[in-house]
């Protein structure tokens, strides 16, 4: 298990992620179904608008899987942004991961670790989480 | 009450209660019996669902493309031709 992924899309969610801070930043990366390759971004809309939650809104997810589902692809990457704490799954992004076939990509906008890049990948199954290795393309 | 024939899409985190198949037929006039209808079929799919009686906060529903809180939870009526969607929310802390 292990995740690569392009430096400009990394790049892209840590922009996201300074952008909307105070808020968490949230989004996916979709890929061709199948091929579990991380390639087109797209960041959603965090409608909990909250520096300790997010949550897709339910009009967006709906519409977000239709698209998928149109254009032959698959959420490969859920992404989202802790404000203040390192970027480890939180047990709220543990009781919610629904996608066990998706990375739950984590990256932390704190302080102390900007502008160094703290981008780290996890698969969270039925509650058990298990970081892996992130490769990034440049 | 007539009965409908509803088609259901399951997302993958609840597809081991259905075999894996991604779409499946149940039947009802409202969002409540279309679940007791799917949890006779496929036991235990109702409480990934429903908690206290209620819908799971972070279970969606939608009937065609219509989020059911708005229409009236599980009391929505359905009918033939109807179609259901089941998406779990993405969300986190």
């Amino acid at each position: 298990m292990s995740l690569t992924i392009s430096r400009t899309i990394v790049d892209q969610i840590l922009q996201q992620s300074r952008t909307e801070y105070p808020d968490e930043a949230c989004g996916v990366i979709l890929g061709p179904q199948g091929s579990g390759t991380p390639l087109r971004l797209k960041p959603m809309i965090n409608a909990a608008h909250s520096p300790t939650f997010y949550e897709f809104d339910p009009k967006d997810l709906l519409a977000l899987y239709r698209e998928v589902d149109d254009k032959d692809e698959e959420i490969v990457v859920i992404y989202h942004s802790h404000t203040e704490t390192e970027a480890y799954p939180s047990r709220t992004d543990i009781a919610y991961a629904g996608e066990p076939g998706a990375h739950y990509v984590l990256v932390s906008t704190r302080e102390e670790i900007a502008p160094a890049t703290e981008f780290r990948s996890y698969r969270i199954i039925d509650g058990m989480v298990t970081e892996e290795p992130v490769t990034i393309l440049d | 009450m007539t009965t409908a024939a509803i088609e259901v899409r399951i997302p993958t985190i609840l597809r081991p209660y259905t075999k894996d198949a991604k779409v499946v037929s149940a039947d009802g006039a409202d969002l409540k019996s279309l679940i007791s209808d799917l949890d006779r079929q496929y036991p235990g799919l109702a409480e990934r669902l429903l908690e206290d009686g209620a819908l799971r906060r972070f279970i969606n529903i939608y009937v065609n493309d219509e989020d059911v809180r708005f229409l009236g939870g599980l009391d929505a009526s359905l009918k033939s031709g109807d179609s259901i969607t089941v998406l779990p929310a993405v969300a986190g802390g």
